[in-house]
This record gives C-alpha cells, structure tokens and sequence, in this order.
C-alpha cells in the first residue's frame, strides 16, 4: 500500500538525531570549515560513546554482528527499513554539518564491504572495533590518479608471496583515511589487482590494517567544501598483509566472469541513496534558512498560484523545493526497495544523479538569492554550496550515474555504451 | 510505514486502465489528432471502466467504492499514456461529479450524481479558464454577484470542454474580487442557461481531437441553490488541487510513452554502425527523462497520499503540477529531438506528444481524482 509516513521508529529517531545536529553538530560547523585538517575531538568522542558504533547503520552496513551464541530468545519482527531509516538519519545529520557528519566515526565504505563480502571470522576481526569506546575508522581505498570510476583500470597490484600478499601502488581521495589510518586503530579495503590480464574480475579488495608497514599517507588533500573530513593518498610500497586479509575468494576463475567484482559494486546499491540522503540535508538546510529569512523579511510564498504571476523568487524557490522533494521522493524509494529485498541498482543511481544535481543547483540558487550575504561568510549559505558540490561528484559522478541508468533503460551492456 | 506497493485492488486498476488504454486508445491517437473527433465507441468503452460511478456512493445510485486520489493518479497515469485528448474528454464529467461528491450540498448530490453513475457516458463541463495572457485561478475576470436568491455571471471562458454535448457545467466565477482563492465559487449552470453562450469549437495546438469550446456568459442568472456547496460555499483550492494532481498524473502518462518510444528508436536506430543509444548525448536524455518521469510520478503520488489522508496537500499538489508540465515539455521535446527529422513529421507519434505537451502550462481544472 502506497505510503509515505515514516514508522513511528524512524521518527522518533529522526526528531533526536534531527536535535542532536542542531545543537552540536551546527554550531561547529564554521570553526570546522575554516580550522581545516583539525578535528572536533570532543564531539567524536562523545558521538562514539552514545552512539557506539549505531551510526555504522547509517552508513552502509546493516547491523551489527550479532556476538556470542545462544541467543535463542525469539526476535521481534521488525519492519523492514533499516536503509529507509538509514537515509533518515543521514539527512538529518548532514542538515546540522556535512563535513562534520563526514568525519564521524564508524566503519565507513570500507566497513561496509566487510559487511557485505567477509567471512564470519573477518567480521568478528574486523567490525567489533567499531563498537569500542574510541572512535575508530574505516576507508575504503578505490580511486588512483588515473582511475576513478574507471575501477577496470585499477594497477595496484597484490602478488601472493607464501602467506601474505604484497600490496604496491597508490591510491588517491580515500576518505577518512587519515582518521582510519593514523587517528585510530582502523583500517582501510584496499582495491588491488591480482591478475592485470583479468580486468575486472581480476580486482579484489584486501584489507589493511593500521600501522602496516609500507604503507604510508603521502597527502592530504586540502578541499572547497566538506574540510572537516579528511581526504588522503595513500602509497603502498613492499606492504605486506596476511593472506586472509582478501576479502572474497582470491581465485580468477574465469576473465569473463566478474561476480566478485559485481558484489562489491554492489556495496553500491546501499550507499548511493544515502550519498543521495546525504545531499538531501544539505539542500534541506540551505531551503530552511532560505525560508526563515524571507518569513522575517515579510515574503509571503504563494503556492497555488499560476507560475506567470509568481515573483522570481517564488518560482525558483518552488523549484527548489519541488526538486528537493522529488529527490527525496527517488532515494526513499531506492532504499525502501533494497529493504525489501528488491533490486535497486538502477533507482539507487536514479536517486544519486538527481540529489546530487539538484542540490547543487538549490544551494546554488540560495546563494544567488541571497546576493551579498549569500556571498559572505558570516552565513553558512556559501558553505553549504561548497559542501554539497561533492555529492556529484564521489561515490560516482552525476554523470556515471546518468550513464548506468542509461544503460538499464536502454538495455544496454557496457560495451554498448561506453 | 513507507512504501511504494500498490494494494492489489490498485495493480489491478492500473492493469485493467493500462490494457483498455493499449488496446483502444493508442492505436488510434493519431486517427483522432488528425480528424479532430474521437469516436463514440471508444468513450462508451471507457466509461465501462466506472472509474467515476465507481467512487459515487450507492445513495447517489454509484458502486460506492472509497474514493482515492492515489488510485485516481495511478488511472490517470494509464489513461495518459493511452493518449491525452481521450483521457481528457473521458474525465472530462469527472470536475462536476466530484466536486459535487466532495463539496456538494445533498440536494446538488440527489440531483447531480446518479447521472454519472449509468452504463453511457455522461458528458459534463467545467468552465475555469479565460482567455487572457495572465490567467489565473486565483484572479478571475469571470463574476457571480449576489441578487438576491440568484447569482449573476458575467465573463468569458475558454478551453471549456464537451461544452455542446454536456447538460451541465460547473463554472468558476469570483464571488469576492481580490480575495484569491477564498473569493472563488463554482456553479452549476445548465449549458441551456440564458445568458451562456457557447462559441465555436476551438482550435489548439495540441489536444486536437478534445472538442473544447470559448463560452461567455452575459447577465446569466442562477438560483443562488447552483452554488456549490450552498450557501457555505466551497474549497475553490482544494478542488483546484485535485484537478492539479489529475493532471499531473496525466502527464506522468504521457511522458512515460515518450520516454518509451525514444528508448525503443535509440536501441533500434543505427548510425555511425552503431544504435544512436550508443552514444552518451543520446543516453544520457534518456537517463534524464526517465528519472524526470519517475521523479514526478513519486510527487504526485506523496501529494495524492496526503489528500488521502486528510492532510494538507494543496501546496504539494501545485508543486507536483508545475514540476509536471516542465517535465512533460522537457521529455517530449527531447523524444521529437533523439529521432531528429523523423521526429518533426506526423507520421511518428512524438510530435504529437509534443504538441500536447505544452498544454499542461496552460491547463487548469480539466479533470479531477
């Protein structure tokens, strides 16, 4: 039945979180920007200790292993939304600070390809860390300078050598790295392939731990929006890592199958919408403020009439708003159908290319409305279009977004659409 | 608790609609752009749906089902794909019924709605439209003053549909200048009326086959009883809404055929040795279309949801229509662009959908859910 009430759960959740983001997350939120590279420690760990490690639902992984035996009591059937409540959770949140909301710990891309391709041993290793009392990190280390969406042409290489596999290459624009990888005993899924001759079904991710000799954080990048979150390369030269640390089965089978491949893409099937949500509290934010301030100017938006006889201002903010709620409209319904079990890849890239764009537009618009206060830094307007820049452009740009939403309506392969 | 499934009774609206709309209206959308007529047929078959007597409840002699406005935008969806002028004249009597079912007074009820609930199509009108550049709902030129127990009209309508065969129309008129939509009324004038004089058929760019009429009405008087909703008069906004969402989902129809018929001529289409979909400036309208089509289905949707529910929904319902008549003019005019010349000449359906296309800006009241 065609519904668009959040459960009494998600609200109670979204009302708290929505809370918490205006009393501690927002009032950072320019201290952060402008004292770029440094971290707002008291936030993080209090964030760790209320939420330990809960925030990891929010961002990708699904729920925490459960830990022990015998739990045999009978669970209460909960409805199915964990990701509709993940979304949730993340709007609200990025409303109060993006690049606060970006910086927070959990277990991260990197977390959540353990989730969704690592044996049972390596998720008890791996994820338990993230429930701790100190803030811990993972990254997920994907990009290198000449291969970004372009994962096919990854180099890094990883060569079996007895029980380990040695790791060489360098990777670029890893988030949180720092933060996994020197703030905290985290780690980060590294990309690598085992057989260049292979392409894509030669790549596999391999996780590396904190303190790994060999490798080593070459830069760290300074960026227009988003500052509080930390954005590495990250070289790998000699770096020995235990031969279970693969994630997935390290064989090729067969070049022309890419299954491995295909599930860790399909990491991507969750966190494309929330990348979308993400997007979503940034637009939210930059409308709020918009319409706070004109209600105190005494502009009166009026919907309902015809769009010739509306102000400028009216039309645009009634984009805004029309375009903030359809892509709102597009993620909930990407990541209700992941819910249920449906499979979303072609919605969740629906959802990202229209967040993405039309959050860049509204905050751009906010900012253009709002003329030399929109320009200064005395609001966080300007920050806002800074920040929301980068949702189309990581975890897929607009337009690879565009292009595999093309290729499932068209019904085309790759190789029939480049 | 979110969703986005339809109930079973919903699927089987849509399948049925969609079947009727394959079957009978598609293919012949062309014939009946080109002769300017739909056949009678084709609407008695489409009135066999009872997508309006269906919701009338049995007191008023209908099938009593519950009305629901996201089952209407899910029919209406259909309808459109189908083809828009007959999706127009066939719900057309839809703005007098349920305006009348919604706001009505019992009498307006008794005497207005059995019609609507027989086995042939009942025609009816609605007047809302004028003929100026900067029309708009809520600033009418068309007037009904009070004189004594009769209303006096007095203005000029266009795009008034079914304006010859129709017994009734519901007109809308300013019964207070200047308030907006709180100074709106409608009435139930009888085309037959003195004072209403109905011109000659128009002729539109688009929604040919639709016969709409220019109407005016010189010191047209009425029992101040013709007022919807008596003496308390009526919503105008709330009416004005459910017609926004209708045709919403009208355009989520048709611009939902477009994108399919451009999918289809880019996967077929070669040139270069390759189907023009191969190329990214092809592609990529198509992802953009179609997540436009999806993005304005979701929103009429959430608005008709509201509606449902009781809450308010008139602010979404305007979003949800304007966002609709931008998208249906920007996924038609892309589909007549991805075939190129192919696409400028009648022989293909997407000039067509182009042509009506622009209609949604200027659209207002034309159907209800």
């Amino acid at each position: 039945m065609i519904d668009f009430e959040l459960s009494p759960r998600i609200k109670a959740t979204r009302n708290m979180i929505h809370m918490f983001a205006e009393s501690a997350v927002r009032p950072l939120a320019r201290q952060y920007d402008e004292q770029e590279h440094e971290k707002p420690w008291d936030l993080l760990n209090m964030v760790q200790k209320v939420m330990g490690g809960g925030i990891a639902g929010a961002f990708g992984t699904e729920k925490k292993e459960d830990k022990g035996e015998g739990e045999g009591e009978p669970k209460e059937k909960k409805p199915k939304e964990t990701n509709l409540a993940g979304a949730v959770t993340v709007e609200e949140i990025f409303w109060g600070d993006a690049g606060i909301a970006l910086s927070f710990p959990g277990p991260g891309l990197g977390g959540a390809a353990v989730q969704a391709s690592g044996t049972p041993e390596q998720k008890e290793k791996f994820l338990a860390r993230f429930t701790g009392d100190k803030p811990v990190w993972g990254a997920m280390a994907i990009t290198e300078p000449e291969a970004g969406s372009d994962t096919a042409n990854i180099k890094t290489t990883a060569v079996l050598d007895g029980d380990e596999w040695v790791l060489n290459g360098e990777k670029i624009f890893v988030t949180s790295g720092k933060s996994a990888l020197e703030d905290s005993e985290g780690f980060v899924v590294v990309w690598a392939t085992v057989d260049k001759s292979a392409g894509r079904a030669g790549i596999k991710p391999f996780i590396v731990e904190h303190g790994t000799p060999g490798m080593q954080i070459t830069k760290i990048e300074d960026k227009m929006g988003i500052r509080c979150s930390d954005t590495v390369s990250i070289s790998f030269m000699d770096c020995r890592i235990p031969k279970e640390n693969i994630l997935g089965s390290p064989e090729v089978v067969d070049k022309t199958k890419t299954e491995g491949f295909k599930k860790v893409m399909a990491t991507f099937d969750a966190t494309r919408p929330l990348v979308a949500a993400m997007a979503i509290g940034v637009g939210q934010a930059a409308l709020d403020f918009l319409r706070e301030y004109l209600t105190e100017e005494g502009v009166e938006l009026r919907y309902g009439i015809n769009p010739h006889r509306m102000t400028s201002l009216e039309r645009d903010i009634m984009q805004m708003e029309a375009d903030l709620k359809a892509a709102r409209l597009l993620t909930w319904r990407a990541l209700w159908m992941l819910d249920n079990g449906l499979r979303n890849d072609l919605q969740a890239s629906m959802a990202k290319a229209k967040a993405g764009l039309a959050v860049t537009r509204i905050t751009q618009k906010a900012v253009e409305i709002m003329g030399p206060l929109g320009y200064s830094r005395e609001l966080l307007l300007e920050k806002w279009m800074r920040d929301s820049k980068i949702n189309d452009i990581f975890e897929g740009t607009g337009q690879i977004q565009l292009l595999v939403t093309a290729r499932r309506v068209l019904g085309f392969t790759r190789e029939q659409l480049k | 608790m979110v969703s986005f499934e339809l109930s079973d009774e919903q699927k089987m609206v849509q399948e049925t609609v969609n079947s009727f709309a394959a079957d009978q209206m598609e293919p012949i959308m062309r014939e009946c752009d080109e002769q300017n007529a739909i056949p009678a047929e084709v609407i008695s078959k489409g009135w066999e749906l009872g997508l309006l007597g269906g919701c009338i409840p049995e007191e008023y002699e209908g099938f009593g089902e519950e009305i629901s406005a996201v089952t209407g935008v899910i029919a209406l969806e259909e309808l459109g794909w189908g083809d828009l002028s007959m999706a127009l004249h066939l719900m057309a009597p839809s703005v007098l019924a349920i305006s009348v079912l919604d706001q009505g007074t019992e009498e307006q009820k008794k005497q207005i709605l059995p019609a609507f609930c027989g086995e042939e199509f009942k025609a009816a009108s609605c007047a809302l439209v004028e003929p100026y550049y900067n029309f708009c709902a809520s600033a009418l030129r068309t007037t009904a003053v009070n004189d004594g127990d009769e209303y006096v009209l007095n203005g000029k309508k266009c795009l008034v549909p079914l304006a010859e065969e129709s017994e009734n129309m519901l007109v809308f008129a300013a019964t207070a200048p200047g308030m907006g939509f709180a100074g709106v009324d409608a009435f139930i004038v009888p085309v037959s009326a003195k004072g209403v004089k109905v011109g000659e058929r128009e002729k539109n760019m688009g929604i040919k086959a639709l016969a709409t009429y220019p109407v005016t009405f010189k010191d047209c008087r009425v029992p101040a009883a013709a007022r919807l909703g008596g003496e308390a008069g009526c919503d105008f906004l709330r009416l004005l809404s459910r017609s926004r969402l209708a045709l919403a989902a009208l355009a989520v129809g048709m611009s939902r055929r477009a994108l399919e018929h451009s999918r289809d001529y880019a996967t077929q289409r070669i040139a270069f040795g390759e189907p023009i979909g191969s190329r990214q400036a092809i592609a990529f309208m198509i992802a953009e279309m179609a997540i436009e089509v999806d993005a304005t289905r979701l929103l009429a949707w959430e608005a008709a949801w509201r509606c449902d529910r009781n809450i308010d929904f008139k602010k979404e319902a305007a979003l949800a229509k304007n966002y609709a008549a931008d998208m249906a003019m920007m996924v038609c005019d892309r589909g007549v662009q991805i075939m190129g010349g192919h696409g400028y000449v009648r022989d293909n359906p997407v000039e067509l959908w182009f042509r009506n296309a622009r209609g949604f800006a200027a659209f207002e009241g034309f159907v209800m859910v």
